[in-house]
């Protein structure tokens, strides 16, 4: 366990102590915790601090991010026990002098931080994450398929997803059943089910009316809860659920 | 947990109440309620049965149920049974749909539609009524 300080430069305001979850599943038997003293400012990211103790301390720490600004869906991670993107929350926010950071669950650990989106991406392709239709817009004499802005608004928040996996995370079935579909994946199915110009929605539903699918939700929330896109996975998975029980058409 | 697997949480995970509000700990009391009223069920078979060894046997098993442990025992079964049916009611309804919300553009913070008041005055209204039938429970039990 290494007890490190940081360089507190310029006009640092306040001290946190930053846990990492070290672990390496090709050699390592448990998850260990390195702690690192780091200077924080009022805006400064855990992703931020991260990269600080990256930079100044141990740079074998391993991390994947991209873009910094919650549009890519790379940093998911548990923080302070529940799963958040670590370039979406300021350590200030956490209201706690010590920030512990470890892999999201419910994901194979590749190591440290960093976790395979591999069955996230699978789950996601199964619910065919495009639009269905016999014509194409190439060969359609519209040229493109008209949609009213009531339309758009039906899906548009569903749309919004950006694959961090976050919701898979918090999921209590996700806790325990390695082949449920997952919120990601049934939020999605309801975007394209709800878009009007999708013809797909039969094919879909039969896609998630599986043993492991939709019927295995039961509505803990737990998803929307960390959903930091605002896109309410157990909102589009209870829409989808009133279509195959017949309250929806 | 169980680091070379996908890290899952396993059930320790899936029932910790503390993180995700008060629609987690009811999925919790549903799953524990759930399970609290198939054990009950299966002892009331054996219970019910014991009619078979004749009026003795019959009174000899029901003398059980009429100590404090026993009373204490149907007093949570009637908790159990009031939060599983007030809470299913909810949460079918939430399955159809209904009560969850409109999609709309989500806007900082993101505050999740389905997680709203209607639902938390579900989930609060069938643990007091819950609690009341228990209380009812023990009163009519105990003869007061
Ligand atoms: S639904 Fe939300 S939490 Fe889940 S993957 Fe999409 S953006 Fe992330
Ligand atoms: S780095 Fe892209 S979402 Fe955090």
């Amino acid at each position: 366990m290494a007890q490190v300080s940081s360089v507190a430069e310029g006009k640092t305001t306040k001290s946190v102590t930053l846990r990492i979850a070290r672990y390496n599943p090709k050699h390592d038997s448990k998850k260990q915790f390195m702690e690192f003293n780091l200077q924080y400012e009022r805006w400064t990211t855990v992703l931020e601090a991260i990269l600080d103790v990256k930079k100044h301390f141990d740079h074998s720490v391993a991390v994947r991010y991209s873009c910094r600004q919650a549009t890519c869906g790379s940093c998911g991670m548990i923080i302070n026990g529940k799963p958040r993107l670590a370039c979406f929350t300021k350590i200030s926010e956490l209201e706690s002098d010590v920030v512990t950071v470890e892999p999201m669950n419910n994901f194979p650990i590749i190591r440290d931080l960093a976790v395979k989106f591999e069955r996230l991406f699978d789950t996601h392709h199964k619910i065919k994450p495009y639009l269905i239709r016999d014509d194409s817009e190439i060969t359609s004499n519209e040229k493109e398929f008209l949609q009213s802005p009531e339309e758009l608004e039906n899906y548009i928040q569903f749309a919004n997803c950006i694959k961090c996996g976050l919701c898979n995370s918090a999921c209590p079935t996700m806790a325990t059943d390695s082949s449920f579909i997952g919120p990601q994946a049934l939020a999605q199915a309801y975007r394209y089910v709800a878009d009007s110009r999708d013809k797909g929605k039969d094919s879909r539903l039969k896609i998630i009316d599986d043993s492991h699918g939709i019927w295995r939700c039961h509505f803990a929330g737990s998803c929307s809860q960390v959903c930091p896109k605002g896109v309410d996975p157990a909102m589009g998975i209870q829409f989808l659920r009133g279509y195959m029980l017949g309250f929806r058409s | 947990m169980e680091p070379k697997d996908e890290n899952k949480e396993g059930i320790g995970g899936m029932i910790n109440p503390r993180r995700y509000g008060i629609e987690r700990v009811a999925y919790i009391l549903m799953r524990l309620s759930g399970l609290g009223l198939l054990a009950y069920f299966i002892g009331h078979i054996y219970e019910t049965s014991s009619i078979l060894k004749g009026e003795v046997g019959w009174a000899e098993f029901l003398e059980l149920t009429q100590t404090n442990e026993g009373h204490a025992v149907l007093a949570i079964v009637i908790g159990m049974c009031v939060f599983h049916t007030v809470n299913g009611i909810r949460v079918m309804l939430g399955h159809g749909g209904v009560g969850v919300g409109r999609p709309a553009r989500p806007d900082y913070p993101y505050l999740p539609a389905s997680q709203n008041s209607r639902h938390k005055m579900g989930i609060y209204s069938a643990i007091v009524l819950a609690a009341i039938a228990m209380l009812y429970g023990l009163a009519v039990m105990y003869g007061e």
